[in-house]
């Protein structure tokens, strides 16, 4: 397939801005995430804290975006409202078509195992539990059989050439075979995102390219990819960088034009 | 998630830590074992009363009449008890009219009981229990010879000095000698011993092998009896559902021979297996009370030490619940996650209890008098218990776990 060598698509600003100023109406289904005035507030004892205080961001599918941002910018925040672990103060959020902003706890849990695939620093690998177990518990919250659970635990983990890993616990397993456990386990379910929360940042930088390859032939494969991190060197990696500062958006450009600024 | 999973989840959380599940089961595991083990014991009690005990005094589907309770053990107070010596006795003229108004096919033995001295030229003298009995007694009771033979129809009728003796009298005065053909003088009119019963048994280490049995009329009456009357008339209906039949037909001619006005009382006593374990069941009442309500103390304290590791078990896996959660578990997958693992750690407790409950019952009666038995409810009811303890104790941490927010899990070290 042509598509497999493809680099992924990046949206145009002016579709973007287009998108973003329908205010209320679903965007259509080239859209997978539409965030509109997103913000966020935390109550710390009395004051108040604005973490997110207006996203706006347009992400079309097959698209590949880094999110990026010094420590306060709200990046943390605003990928655990795109992972639908956290519900904005105000604001819409779009995913894949459906409004997510208004759901219950349990709502957002089907939605997770369904649209979303992450990826952590820390892997969040169950210790205890095996490769192959691993993989398969999206799918067992998502009520397959053990059958049909195994045979695709399998194939996504041979998809990240782990097939010789299968019955290794974590901690038998490097930082690189983890991560790429995790990548396994966020994809089984065949996820509308791949969202990673700085996936490198506990590798070294050999590993960490390697995980980068991964993440590039998966976008280039058509898997929506979107990546929180604070290096500018592994944002650079996706097509596109969302630059946040204070809890806005500061900066939305193409790789080469963000690159360009950082002076890489 | 599916149950399974849950439970299959459960048994991988409780063989990483066996010790720890095993201090966790301690208290449900001895709940449990009390309850089986008291339950096994009483209920062994009460079938060794039944079978045992009134079951060898009172023969099988029958019914005796008396002028008052034989076995009738306790629950009586002393003014009721002087009462039923003013009542008439039944004399064997009454045995007749009484045997007349029985249904077709019921059997009927009379019989008089009394301690008697026994003399013999081999052994020192003793008291033994002698029954003066009709020609039915031996069917009756079920109780055949295992030397000589029993007493003829012809004995029965002329009152020969004939004996049937128990185990224990044979023991006594024959311990190496054979019985049959030797005299012994019961109290003091030689009697010619015929036949040895088959061992009885004992109950509560009381033998039943001390007896013997001698025809209604022959010259041993005058010791058991004044003049005409007699203990008892046992009356064997043929089959169980025949027995109130022909206690209504007694009790009427029982009546009538008394002249008993109709708000009279009955003067008379007719006692069955049920009438004389009355009270044995009223005791047996209050023992199973207590066999579970004091084991239920231990399981109260068993409930709190669970839910008390399960708190932990929750805070130490505050993390996975976090991963747990942001693959897609919702609330009830969690919720019902740590709920089977409680319940099937408790019921696992349980189950240990039930089977050492098992051992410590069969324990107790291999080195006591104490029997015990197995019931099938009481296992029913010791795991059941056991599964509803470990819900009870499972509900508030897993729901403690279930609202977890999955953010601030994740965050966890």
């Amino acid at each position: 397939m042509s598509q497999q060598t493809a680099e992924a698509p990046v949206s145009s600003t002016a579709e973007r801005a287009a998108v973003l100023h329908e205010s209320g109406r679903a965007p259509d289904s080239k859209w997978i995430i539409v965030t509109r005035g997103i913000q966020r507030h935390y109550d710390m004892g009395g004051e108040i804290v604005r973490a997110l205080r207006g996203v706006d961001i347009a992400i079309a599918r097959n698209e590949y975006v880094a999110i990026m941002g010094p420590s306060g910018s709200g990046k943390s925040t605003l990928m655990n409202v795109i992972g639908c672990l956290d519900t904005p103060t105000s604001g819409e959020y779009w995913l894949n078509g459906t409004l997510v902003s208004e759901m219950t706890d349990d709502q957002l849990a089907r939605i997770r195992n369904k649209e979303i695939g992450f990826v952590f620093q820390t892997f969040n690998l169950l210790p205890r539990a095996t490769a192959l177990h691993n993989v398969e518990l999206p799918l067992v919250y998502a009520g397959i059989g053990a059958e049909e659970r195994r045979k695709r635990a399998k194939e996504a983990l041979e998809s990240v050439q782990l097939e010789g890993r299968m019955d290794h616990r974590p901690n038998e397993l490097s930082g690189g075979q983890r991560q790429r456990v995790a990548i396994a386990r966020a994809l089984v379910n065949r996820p509308s995102i791949l969202l990673a929360d700085e996936p490198t940042g506990n590798l070294d930088s050999a590993t960490s390219e390697e995980i980068m390859k991964v993440f590039e032939q998966l976008a280039a494969s058509g898997q929506t990819v979107i990546m929180v991190t604070h290096e500018p060197d592994i944002a650079a990696h996706a097509r596109r960088v969302v630059v946040l500062r204070d809890g806005l958006v500061a900066t939305d450009d193409r790789r080469e034009v963000f690159a360009e600024r950082a002076g890489m | 998630m599916p149950f399974f999973e849950a439970i299959r989840l459960a048994f991988a959380q409780i063989r990483v830590q066996k010790l720890k599940s095993f201090f966790t089961l301690l208290g449900v595991m001895i709940g449990v074992m009390f309850l089986i083990a008291v339950v096994s014991i009483v209920s062994g009690m009460g079938n060794y009363m039944k079978d045992e005990l009134v079951g060898k005094l009172i023969a099988l589907n029958s019914f005796e009449l008396r002028q008052r309770p034989n076995l009738n053990i306790g629950d009586v107070n002393d003014a009721e008890r002087r009462s039923w010596r003013t009542r008439p006795r039944i004399y064997e003229y009454d045995v007749p009219p009484v045997v007349a108004a029985l249904a077709a096919g019921t059997g009927w033995a009379e019989y008089s009981e009394n301690g008697v001295n026994v003399e013999a030229p081999y052994a020192s003298p003793r008291r033994v229990t002698a029954y003066g009995v009709s020609d039915q007694y031996f069917t009756i009771k079920r109780m055949d010879v295992a030397l000589g033979r029993l007493p003829t129809a012809q004995e029965y009728l002329l009152g020969s000095s004939v004996i049937v003796i128990g185990k224990d009298v044979q023991d006594h005065f024959f311990p190496s000698l054979n019985p049959l053909g030797r005299e012994l003088r019961v109290g003091g009119v030689p009697y010619t011993v015929i036949g040895v019963a088959e061992p009885q048994g004992s109950a509560f280490g009381i033998s039943f092998d001390g007896f013997l049995v001698a025809p209604a009329r022959s010259p041993i009456r005058r010791y058991l009896n004044p003049h005409g009357v007699v203990d008892a008339v046992i009356i064997q209906s043929p089959t169980e559902a025949g027995i109130a039949d022909n206690e209504e037909r007694v009790r009427e001619v029982m009546r009538a021979r008394h002249q008993l006005h109709p708000e009279q009382p009955d003067d008379f006593t007719m006692e069955t297996s049920d009438s004389a374990l009355a009270f044995w069941k009223k005791i047996q009442g209050y023992l199973v009370l207590a066999g579970i309500a004091l084991p239920a103390i231990g399981l109260v304290v068993g409930a709190i030490v669970i839910m008390n590791i399960m708190l932990v078990a929750v805070a130490e896996r505050t993390r996975e619940i976090g991963i747990r959660k942001a693959l897609g578990a919702r609330r009830r997958d969690i919720l019902r996650q740590f709920l089977v693992e409680s319940t099937t750690l408790a019921t696992l407790g349980a189950a240990i209890g039930v089977g050492m409950g098992f051992a410590f019952a069969k324990l107790i009666s291999m080195f006591s008098p104490l029997p015990a038995a197995v019931e099938l409810w009481s296992v029913v009811l010791g795991v059941s218990v056991g599964a509803g303890v470990g819900i009870i104790a499972g509900v508030y941490p897993a729901s403690r776990a279930a609202l977890l927010d999955p953010i601030a899990a994740l965050r966890q070290e």
